[in-house]
């Protein structure tokens, strides 16, 4: 299935290289390195490239490029979905997934990647079961294996990968016994010029952060199951029993993990908690353009909305900008045009605005485009979906856990087109 | 983090050093390191090696210092040395083959996990040579007791055919074999294995059809999705097309059968057609495949959901194909890659079924912020999607996205407006209207991409906009895209009976600026010059002699050439032909409207979620997906009828044991899948067999009659698949035997029985699994059942079974607890104690429990007989009981003494059987030989003496009673 992979920067230069058949030329690459130039943004280098012997698939993340080599038919979402697992592994290992972190790291990378695939198919891709084969890098473990002369590598072999409960290691112990489930929404929304909702969805996921000693058996209910129209769950999640009775019941995987992930589609009323006033002007004739912007909470059942943050694409006409913001900062990019502004919390006495005039280029005609406004919040202590989590119960072990839920809202893709 | 900083100042500093006296003596410092016999040293130039590998630099010459570390002891150099190993074996053929006998070693060690590791190491060397060797361990490896090995010797299936196509023919016998495998664990390796090395081998997924749709909800995640996709082409081949009937009469419907009714309708009409004609019944196995499929859309992984869609997609009766569409609109939520490809799914998806995905049009809704590619492709549904109800809100939303500062996007959604224009005629005015608009854009690519869509639009309807096309005669002014300007001029010269003044005035134009024009215009200019020349000879007349001879001249020799053929064909001399006469006929001939459609019309007869489906071209690999066949082949093939009892029983068993493996842990939910899939296997069974006629009751009959016969057959079978207790998988044997631990009257209430569950016991392969029944007689709860103090014989050794920490009164709780008895009958003692009492207990093992069963041929079986002769080998006769006649009460009675496997045999005198002990694994064989009048010889040949008495005791006991 998949041959090699390669890792390419956001410079071009391939830094790494693992091949799990026979070895595939680094110059494959080479038509990579055209498509790259032919797209005009890095997001737009097709995910699949054919060139003559093999077929190129690479997913871009932070800013690396992971181009995986195949040689025959093979699904491609099977690939892309494989390397994302790659990427989330290194950063679950190295905290980061920089070009930086996996060259200091790099034996680990090469262990990983040997256990994670066996002949180009999927091997181990469980988190549970790689940290017992290969342990996570700590500055404590790489100053005592400096000293001792130990290893990264687990002395005993894993049991994970035999037992009905691959994800779960076998021996967990813990002092203090504790499961925290994040529910966390996002909206997706775009708004139009005159402010009514074109569309709008919430995505919400519930991860959790299980640290239980033994084999617990967690059930966790909802208040409200039936606004759950769509989900997907981690593979302990019992599913006949969601089916049957709407409860989440399962095995916890040890230490972080995402239990369920969850969509409230556009056919459901969704509510917007923040609205943006806005009059942006561009006058013929003259090089001088209008700029202003108010923001103001709506709909957020009295909880505050913070860590505001607006930006915008300015057309390129925009030479400059001369804003006063009522609160919070906002910065000018002149190359990119990208305006961005951290208002941080809205204060609904005071609503926070940005107004002032933006300088085009001297002659150029008007930009006929105008900007949309991206913008981020949070919400803590609501689901905006009104998602409420019933009870926690724990079975198969004796002590007593200490639980606790959280509630968050986040914008996701959130636009205002003006 | 000074630490950190340090390594990277050495790491560095090594690199350079590396570079400096890379010429003269490479890695000489690396070899002494290796050589060393510090196993920190070794690491660190292990550590240095693999650096150098991923960054893709030469390492070979290193080899042979590496390869001696093969056998280090350190995991982790080992490990390195075999990613060493793997990577330059292939340029390192003879020193590689120093380090097989390490693997073939490890192929034989006790722990599953080591063996496992051998066989995939040693497959991954690519050196012809080993091939054999490769062959033999695939094939050991295949009917090895652990799962996990099983799994191994699958992946190595498609290394070995890799490296030597000529293994096929053996390869498939492995993979015939592994695919009849029952464990989770196996079953996606080997269907990959199956796909890449003999994927025209339908007939081998027959007998495990059923059981690969029960199986596949707890399969692995990458297993599914392979799975999956070799059971939509399976399906294809053996199922009727579930639409066929309404496709006869589809035809008419889809005109106005697009909105979401289209659902109900078809019902209703397949309702009708049911009547009408012989009713279409599903296969009852093309309904479990739907049925077990359709969970896994819940998935987090998106490659298995695309795989359960297209399989609805190319499957599933038309109604219900709907439930699909949720869950790919859940996946264009994730990265951008993925809905990438979603999105070119959908696409196609939306050609054939329209309706499917209206209801989330919304979400196909563009944004700023999403790359390029992903609006192109947002665009194309979005266009699909259009109808006449929806049309309006699309168009509006069209327009925001015109305004976008991104040109490409921009030109894509011109297109788009151009297919809606044409596909609904209602629109088509506004849509021509707004582009002409567009007309006046600042854009040039904007107005380029627009003259070329209203080029297509006008040639559906030229009378009644001749007001366009003078208006996009003016455009030539200004306009400097090639493509617009050559659109342009093709439409003045087509249309040129309607606006008789202006196009001999543009011709005029183009004249003059012709020698700076694009190649593409200078065409456009000849043929709009030869089509005035034919209408309008009188005034342009001489501009056309002119630009033929400019064009006569053209350093191009495709305009040279054009120009030479249009002269010919128009201007009339004596020597021109015929030709000429039909020159109007020939340049001004009706040309029919262009359709435009989608690039992803017709993508669907590639399997959709396939690379060759993203690529639109066959990939290499790929597996055309079968048309359904006209009649339905036979379902019975898929009858798995003399399996049928061994599949009940160990469905059974294998929900005991894991409730006695893990009592607490993970019980519930086990046992709720199992009983899931045994009542779902046996529905399926019941089902067909109410529904296959009455040929394969008979046919079941008869296997009953062969049932006894086959028992011995299943055992062995089942041993080799480590499925456990012969006596449990085969209900003429009779329950396991239980001894007595704990009386209830000594135990106070609390009652113990064990017995021996004859299982591996994980773990340790050494143990042997004692399987623990508490049941509380008394009125409250027994708390922290415990095992407390063994006293055990110098090298005895016991695994405690986990604590229980309450069993309420009148209930049973059973647990595992493994004991090895180092090969001796002698009794393992310890206490047992619950929160106030403690009880003193021996387990004693019967002889018969000490061994486990191992699979041989006859062949192996006469030679390890001939090297076990002399003290080794204990004969006695006896005559055989009263009841006990024939092969299979033998059989039986051997077997349930002792935990030995049939050996097949050629005779029918003579039953062999063969085990070894498990803490010693030494061979025990057994072979009994009857003769006249109920005489018959029991012989042992074991190395362990004591134990080869003991057991022929045990055996002439049971077989004389």
């Amino acid at each position: 299935m998949i041959h090699s992979l390669f890792l390419v920067n956001s410079s071009g230069d391939i830094f790494l290289e693992k091949h799990w058949k026979s070895v595939v030329s680094r110059s494959v690459c080479d038509y990579f390195f055209e498509a790259q130039e032919r797209a005009s943004e890095p997001e737009n280098v097709p995910p699949v490239i054919p060139t003559p012997h093999h077929y190129l698939i690479s997913v871009l993340r932070h800013r690396i490029y992971f181009v995986a080599v195949i040689q025959s038919e093979v699904p491609p979402l099977f690939v892309i979905e494989f390397l994302h697992r790659v990427v989330d592994t290194f950063q679950d290992y190295f905290g980061v997934c920089t070009e930086a972190a996996i060259k200091d790291n790099v034996v680990v990378v090469y262990e990983l990647l040997e256990e994670m695939l066996d002949n180009g198919f999927p091997l181990a891709t469980e988190s549970n079961i790689l940290k017992e084969l290969i342990k996570p890098p700590t500055i404590l473990r790489t100053v005592v294996n400096t000293i001792t002369g130990s290893t990264n590598v687990g002395e005993q072999l894993p049991t994970g990968q035999l037992s009905v409960v691959p994800w779960r290691r076998t021996g967990v112990k813990y002092t203090n016994n504790e499961a925290y489930f994040d529910v966390v929404e996002e909206i997706d929304a775009i708004i139009d010029k005159s402010g009514s909702t074109i569309t709008a969805e919430i995505q919400g996921v519930i991860d959790a952060c299980v640290k239980l000693s033994g084999m617990p058996d967690l059930t966790l209910s909802f208040m409200n199951p039936r606004l759950l129209d769509d989900v997907s769950f981690h593979p302990c999640v019992r599913f006949k029993r969601w089916e049957a009775e709407r409860i989440l019941s399962f095995i916890p995987p040890d230490g972080n993990f995402r239990l369920l992930s969850y969509h409230v589609s556009s056919q459901n009323l969704v509510a917007i908690p923040v609205y943006v006033k806005h009059n942006i002007t561009f006058r013929e004739g003259s090089s001088q353009g209008r700029f202003e912007l108010t923001l103001g909470p709506k709909q957020t059942m009295g909880k505050a909305v913070e860590s505001v943050l607006v930006s915008s694409q300015l057309p390129r006409g925009v030479l400059n900008v001369n804003l006063n913001p009522s609160q919070g900062t906002y910065t000018f990019d002149p190359v990119t045009k990208l305006l961005s502004w951290d208002v941080g919390k809205i204060n609904p006495q005071k609503l926070p605005s940005l107004k002032g005039s933006m300088s085009l280029q001297a002659g150029a005609s008007k930009p006929d485009e105008n900007p949309t406004i991206n913008i981020q919040f949070k919400i803590q202590q609501m689901a905006i979906s009104g998602l409420k989590v019933n009870r926690l119960d724990m079975y198969g072990e004796k002590y007593k856990p200490f639980k606790g839920i959280k509630y968050m809202t986040k914008a996701g893709k959130f636009q205002v087109r003006t | 983090m000074v630490t950190l900083l340090l390594q990277k100042v050495k790491y560095t500093a090594s690199k350079n050093i590396c570079v400096k006296i890379s010429l003269s003596c490479r890695h000489d410092d690396l070899k002494e390191m290796l050589d060393s016999n510090k196993d920190s040293l070794k690491l660190e130039a292990m550590k240095r090696i693999v650096a150098m590998i991923a960054r893709g630099k030469n390492a070979s010459d290193l080899f042979p210092a590496v390869v001696k570390n093969v056998a280090c002891k350190n995991i982790e150099v080992k490990k390195l040395v075999y990613v060493y190993l793997v990577r330059y074996a292939e340029e390192q053929q003879d020193l590689a083959l120093l380090s097989i006998s390490t693997f073939q070693r490890g192929l034989k060690d006790p722990n599953q996990l080591i063996r496992a590791s051998a066989l995939r190491v040693l497959s991954s060397i690519r050196v012809t040579i080993i091939v054999p060797i490769m062959m033999l361990a695939i094939k050991e490896a295949a009917s090895d007791m652990s799962p996990y090995v099983r799994k191994t010797a699958a992946h190595a299936i498609p290394k070995l055919y890799s490296l030597d196509p000529d293994q096929k023919d053996q390869l498939i016998e492995v993979i015939e074999k592994l695919l009849a495998d029952k464990t989770t664990l196996v079953a996606g390796s080997v269907v990959m294995a199956f796909e890449e090395v003999c994927p025209e081998r339908i007939d081998l997924i027959h007998k495990n059809y059923r059981k690969l749709c029960n199986l596949l909800i707890d399969v692995e995640e990458w297993g599914q999705v392979v799975i999956i996709n070799m059971l939509t082409r399976y399906a294809r081949t053996q199922f009727l097309n579930p639409n066929e009937s309404l496709l006869e009469e589809g035809g008419e419907k889809t005109f106005y059968g697009s909105d979401e009714e289209e659902g109900k309708e078809d019902k209703v009409e397949a309702a009708a057609l049911v009547v009408k004609r012989k009713p279409y019944v599903m296969d009852p196995d093309h309904r479990l495949l739907l049925r077990n499929t359709k969970p896994l859309l819940q998935s987090r992984n998106a490659a298995v959901v695309m795989a359960v869609a297209q399989l609805y997609f190319h499957l599933a009766p038309k109604a219900e194909v709907g439930v699909i569409a949720k869950a790919l609109v859940r996946l264009m939520r994730s990265h951008s890659e993925v809905q990438y490809v979603v999105l070119q799914n959908v696409a196609t998806m939306t050609i054939k079924r329209r309706g499917m995905f209206e209801p989330y049009l919304k979400s196909f809704y563009i944004r700023s912020t999403d790359p390029t590619q992903i609006k192109v492709l947002k665009l194309e549904v979005l266009t699909n999607l259009a109808n006449e109800t929806n049309i309006s809100t699309i168009l509006r939303e069209f327009q925001t996205y015109i305004k976008s500062m991104d040109k490409d996007f921009v030109a894509a959604t011109i297109q788009a407006i151009g297919r809606c224009a044409t596909n609904i005629g209602e629109v088509r005015d506004t849509c021509l209207n707004g582009l002409v608009q567009l007309l006046s854009n600042r854009d040039e690519l904007v107005v380029a991409e627009s003259v070329v869509v209203i080029k297509k639009l006008l040639q559906m309807q030229p009378e009644k906009h001749s007001d366009i096309i003078k208006h996009m005669a003016k455009l030539t002014d200004n306009i400097q895209v090639p493509m617009a300007r050559a659109s342009i001029l093709w439409l003045i010269g087509e249309y040129c009976e309607h606006v008789p003044k202006i196009a001999p005035d543009v011709l005029r134009k183009m004249a003059k600026s012709f020698t700076n024009e694009e190649d593409i215009v200078k065409l456009q200019i000849l043929n709009l010059a030869a089509k005035l020349y034919l209408t309008n000879s009188k005034q342009t007349k001489l501009l056309t002699q002119y630009v033929l001879n400019l064009a006569k001249y053209d350093q191009n020799y495709d305009i040279r050439d054009r120009a030479r053929f249009i002269r010919q064909l128009i201007v009339p001399t004596d020597k021109s032909g015929a030709l000429s006469k039909y020159a109007k006929k020939l340049f001004l001939a009706l040309k029919p409207a262009p359709v435009l459609e989608s690039p992803f019309k017709d993508r669907d007869h590639f399997q959709l979620g396939s690379l060759s489906h993203l690529l639109n071209a066959k990939a290499g690999g790929y597996q055309e997906l079968p048309d359904w066949p006209e009649s339905a082949p036979d379902p019975s093939v898929r009858n798995v009828e003399v399996k049928y009892p061994t599949e009940q029983s160990s469905t059974e068993e294998q929900k005991k044991s894991t409730k006695s493996k893990e009592p607490k842990d993970r019980s519930d939910s086990e046992s709720e899948d199992e009983e899931e899939s045994s009542t779902e296997s046996s529905e399926s069974e019941s089902e067909e067999e109410s529904e296959s006629d009455t040929d394969a009751k008979k046919k079941k009959k008869k296997t009953v009659k062969k049932w006894r016969i086959y028992v011995s057959f299943c055992v062995a079978l089942l041993l080799k698949c480590s499925f456990p207790s012969p006596q449990a998988a085969s209900p003429t044997c009779g329950p396991l035997k239980t001894y007595e631990l704990l009386h209830r009257i000594t135990g106070e209430g609390l009652a113990v029985t064990y017995c021996f569950s004859r299982r591996p016991f994980t773990g340790d392969p050494h143990m042997v699994s004692v399987q623990i029944q508490f049941t509380n007689n008394t009125e409250v709860e027994a708390r922290s059942l415990r095992v407390l103090e063994p006293k055990l014989q110098s090298g005895m050794r016991i695994a405690e079974f986990p604590e229980i920490d309450v069993l309420p009164p009148g209930e049973i709780s059973t647990v595992v607890m493994g004991i090895d008895f180092c090969d001796s009958t002698q009794a393992a003692n310890f206490q047992l104690c619950t929160h106030t009492k403690k009880f003193f207990v021996t387990i004693q093992p019967p002889v018969g429990e000490l061994m486990m069963p191992i699979f041989m041929t006859e062949n192996e079986f006469k030679k390890e007989q001939g090297q076990l002769m002399g003290m080794n080998e204990i004969t006695e006769k006896l005559t055989l009981g009263e009841g006990c006649r024939g092969d299979h009460v033998i059989i039986q009675r051997v077997i349930s003494t002792a935990n030995l496997s049939r050996v097949p045999c050629g005779s029918a005198m003579e039953c062999r059987f063969a085990g070894k002990t498990v803490t010693s694994g030494s061979l025990v064989l057994v072979t009994v030989v009857t003769k006249e009048e109920r005489a018959a010889q029991v012989t042992v040949n074991c190395e362990k003496m004591l134990i080869g008495t003991m057991l022929v005791k045990d055996i002439l006991q049971a077989l004389s009673q």
